[in-house]
């Protein structure tokens, strides 16, 4: 079960009073960037909010017909973490208006603004917000022209349900009062939002609106699109990272039945055939035909830590002093380690081209339209005009996985064959062995306590790869890589704090006498890495939590305690102590074989506030950890669909639960080893927890606070809390394999 | 030629025999239900009921269910008129991306139709062929007890 926990405070700043209130946007806090994984915030604070100053014009966002239908637009894309439902509730809210009266459009080159990527939790941030205030806006111009009509002012006019109303039953509908250029007007710097306390549809849960289609099998993602005269194709990808293609023989392949062409420019080799099981009978006969000339060596597995921290590494003090502090005898040190995990999507990409009149359409799941269009327009070298990217939602993707290749591929052969349309899906093995995976990286965390147990000194140190290979560049594209005339990767870059990628969530957001923390950003990809879920997040919050409790043991102080005593932010101790409460810290009795954890953090330092109390039991025979009850507090700002914020945070319970037990990419020194659900295995039912609970703590009026990557971090580092008080054995590897548990606690 | 009964209806299809099952469903006969997964029958995405069993579709040669009883979740019901199944799952919310989610309602359908009281434990077990990847487990468990509630009062379909 879960609550919803009422709090009163608001951030926004009142210009205004009267039932609603005005909000100008130079005194909205700081918004990251729509670009990338949530880096690179705007150095001044921006006169609108991000993606209004991108596409300032109302109808860009917001379109009413004669007829009173209604469409908003959004450059995000749905994919599974309920989106849609929550900008739809936003729009209703603010223009007034059942939600069933609104359609959504989502990202499309041609009808859609430009909102980068769908990445990092900012949807809600950046499109949310924008959509509030261009909402609020155009319900204020519909009220003008209202005034204008009746000659009444606009003050003594009422909003409802669709229309503007005067005392005495006089009323005109919003399609009655817009005109075409009514709303081609730019954004204002200020907006008259509804009073939060007036809100009635947002806060309350709403029923996903992309439930009802999934359940009943209609065509929902590009795996279902099916165009008149569509052939299918199948990739043969090399056995291994940079393999070159010595022989191909087509003879055999052009035999088969159904075949239509095979595909070939360098070392990128497809088929295309008339139906799918044909494609993928075709696409055998093809791979055997091939042979190859692998050079990659990759690194010994067993020894991975070590080898990432030798890696030559570009250093940043993103926190404190240029120099270590001056740790004493009685310090404290722990080193932690991740290993590669792959976001392991459920279904294989797909993506559907077509080429006609010297132009290419591509259906896809990419999460960012716009950049992935420059990136194919590059590929062939053709104008940005001539690509034209559409959205459609894909399975579950967690990051940057092989969406966006799919579309290259789809490109590459629409291209090569022209007029029909063709839909390319990869194989299991292929979405395993070639997505860009999130990176193995290595912490070190030191510290020493005060004479009353609190953190005086504190320096944590994390090594790590990039955490965004994402194209806007064609060099990112698998596919572009192994043409005869390739592109090549462009450099890869960290990214910038305040989000930061491996540095994300490295400094903490306790408060410590003294900390220091250093950024070794490692450019050296020896496996393809790429953005999965919450970024460098994951690992520095496992590794941060889990010496907080190391550092709690030494200070014979509580967990939740200890947390409480180095944090300052409210709404931080709101979650810690709501989480706490609901899972019944304090009375709590430990029984043989099991054990508690709690881990906090607020995901960027600037989204969402997470806690996680958990409790998880061991088995001593096998070594088998199992989590059994999960309690979890989140504060997103104003919580616009309390469900959609639940469903993220169980999800992200769970499948950070699934990284943390078992999930590790095997390799051998040439080739990726982990290339289906047995050599990768992820939870199942079996695993599952006896309950989660989430309760959301919302906050009226306050900004919208990204919350799809929340629970990532704590999960995983309540869990190894539980462990270790089950076991008394700490354990600082990833994952916690029965294997792994089994020798630890030396049964 | 192949003759099979799907969602109650007879249907010729013009594909090789050892074609999966699941590639006549998609492909001749554009159904969405049925997911490709893996192919290998790892992960349950492909999960469609023949003569009242849960099976994998990605693995089951056509010539094998010819004239046999097989049910995707379009024969469950549809948007305008949904199942119990389906009614359950739009109740629980239980769904994120819901690429696995026909699977799930099928093998859940399989277990309902033969025992409308499952225990908690037999559910589980039942559903452990099944991968979800965004974590809804909780709340299909709880759509499969809400499905299995309403298979007691009003039957399944």
């Amino acid at each position: 079960m879960s609550g919803i926990v009422a709090a009163g405070i608001s951030r926004r700043s009142f210009l205004a009073g009267a039932g609603a209130l005005v909000v100008s946007f130079s005194l909205l806090p700081r918004l990251a960037s729509a670009q990338g994984e949530g880096g690179s915030a705007a150095a001044k604070t921006p006169a609108l909010p991000e993606s209004l100053r991108g596409a300032p014009l109302l109808d860009s966002w917001i379109r009413i017909e004669a007829d009173g239908r209604i469409t908003v637009f959004t450059g995000k894309v749905e994919f599974g973490q309920g989106i849609k439902t929550a900008l739809i509730q936003i729009a209703a809210e603010e223009l007034v208006v059942e939600p069933q009266r609104i359609n959504l459009i989502t990202a499309d080159t041609s009808l859609t603004p430009n909102e980068g990527y769908t990445a990092g939790s900012q949807s809600m941030q950046n499109s949310g917000t924008a959509i509030l205030n261009a909402a609020a806006q155009v319900r204020v111009i519909l009220v003008e022209l209202a005034a204008a009509r009746l000659n009444i002012p606009a003050g003594e006019l009422m909003v409802q349900n669709g229309a503007v109303r005067a005392a005495g039953g006089r009323a005109l509908t919003y399609g009655e009062l817009v005109t075409a250029q009514a709303l081609h007007v730019s954004a204002r710097p200020e907006s008259v939002l509804r009073d939060a306390a007036s809100h009635s549809v947002i806060g309350r849960p709403l029923a996903r609106v992309d439930i009802p289609a999934k359940v009943c099998g209609e065509v929902i993602y590009v795996q279902d699109l099916r165009l008149p005269g569509m052939v299918h194709a199948r990739v043969v990808r090399p056995p291994s990272y940079g393999a070159r293609l010595r022989a191909l023989d087509t003879s055999l392949v052009e035999r088969t039945p159904g075949f239509l062409k095979v595909v070939r420019d360098g070392d990128f080799i497809a088929v295309i055939a008339e139906r799918e099981y044909q494609a993928i009978a075709a696409a055998r006969v093809l791979a055997k035909a091939a042979s190859w000339d692998e050079q990659t060596k990759l690194p010994e597995q067993a020894a991975l830590d070590s080898y990432v921290r030798g890696l030559p590494s570009q250093d940043t003090v993103i926190l404190g002093a240029a120099s270590a502090p001056d740790f004493g005898a009685g310090a404290i040190a722990a080193n932690y380690f991740r290993p590669y995990q792959m976001h392991a999507s459920i279904g294989p990409s797909c993506a559907v081209g077509l080429w006609r009149d010297e132009g290419l359409t591509i259906w896809t799941h990419s999460q960012g339209v716009y950049p992935l269009r420059k990136a194919i327009a590059e590929m062939l070298r053709a104008p940005e005009e001539r690509v034209h990217c559409i959205h459609m939602e894909g399975a579950g993707c967690y990051g940057h996985n092989s969406a966006d290749d799919a579309g290259a591929d789809a490109a590459l052969i629409a291209s090569a064959f022209p007029g029909r349309p063709v839909r390319v899906h990869w194989m299991r093995e292929d979405e395993h062995a070639w997505e860009p995976y999130g990176c193995a990286m290595v912490s070190s965390a030191r510290a020493q306590l005060d004479t009353s147990g609190n953190i005086a000194d504190w320096q944590y140190e994390v090594w790590s790869n990039t955490h965004s290979t994402r194209p806007g560049r064609a060099g990112n594209l698998a596919a572009a890589t192994q043409l005869q005339t390739p592109f090549t990767p462009p450099p890869p870059e960290a990214i910038p704090q305040p989000a930061g990628g491996g540095d994300r969530n490295a400094i903490p957001y306790y408060k410590f006498g003294n900390a220091r923390v250093v950024h070794h950003f490692i450019p050296t990809m020896p496996l393809r890495v790429s953005a999965l879920r919450s970024l460098g997040a994951y690992m520095n919050v496992f590794s941060i939590e889990s010496f907080m409790d190391e550092l709690a043991k030494t200070a014979a102080a509580d967990p939740v305690d200890f947390r409480l005593r180095h944090l300052e932010d409210p709404r931080a101790r709101a979650v810690v102590t709501t989480a706490a409460e609901r899972f019944g810290w304090a009375a709590y009795r430990r029984q043989q074989g099991r054990g508690r954890g709690f881990a906090f953090a607020r995901y960027k330092n600037l989204a969402a506030y997470t806690a996680v109390a958990c409790e998880a039991e061991v088995d001593r025979e096998s070594g088998r950890l199992r989590l059994m009850r999960a309690v979890a507090a989140v504060d997103s700002g104003e919580a616009v669909n309390p469900d959609g914020i639940r469903n993220q945070i169980e999800g992200g319970i769970i499948q950070s639960l699934s990284w943390t037990l078992y999930e590790a990419v095997t390799f051998d020194t040439m080739r990726i080893t982990s290339t289906d659900w047995g050599t990768y295995p992820i939870l199942r039912f079996a695993s599952v927890p006896d309950s989660i609970e989430v309760n959301v703590i919302s906050r009226p009026g306050a900004p919208f606070l990204g919350t799809g990557e929340a629970a990532q971090g704590p999960t995983a580092a309540a869990l190894a809390n539980a462990l270790a008080d089950a076991t008394g054995v700490r354990i600082r590897e990833l994952p916690f394999t029965s294997a792994r548990v089994k020798a630890a606690i030396g049964i | 030629m192949v003759t099979l009964s799907v969602n109650g209806r007879m249907q010729q299809v013009d594909a090789a025999p050892d074609t999966p099952l699941l590639y006549v469903l998609r492909d001749h006969l554009q159904l969405n239900g049925a997911k490709y997964g893996c192919g290998l029958g790892q992960c349950g995405s492909c999960t469609v009921m023949v003569d009242g069993q849960a099976v994998l579709s990605c693995v089951t040669p056509v010539s094998v269910v010819q004239n046999r009883r097989i049910k995707t979740v379009e024969g469950l019901g549809t948007v305008a008129d949904p199942g119990p199944m389906q009614r359950a799952f739009i109740e629980e919310q239980a769904a994120q991306c819901g690429f696995c989610i026909p699977g799930m309602m099928m093998r859940a359908q399989a277990l309902l139709e033969r025992n409308a009281s499952p225990s908690q434990a037999e559910i589980r077990s039942h559903m452990n062929q099944n991968l979800c990847r965004c974590g809804t487990h909780m709340r299909i468990l709880r759509a499969i007890e809400r499905a299995a509630a309403a298979f007691k009062t009003g039957g399944g379909r």
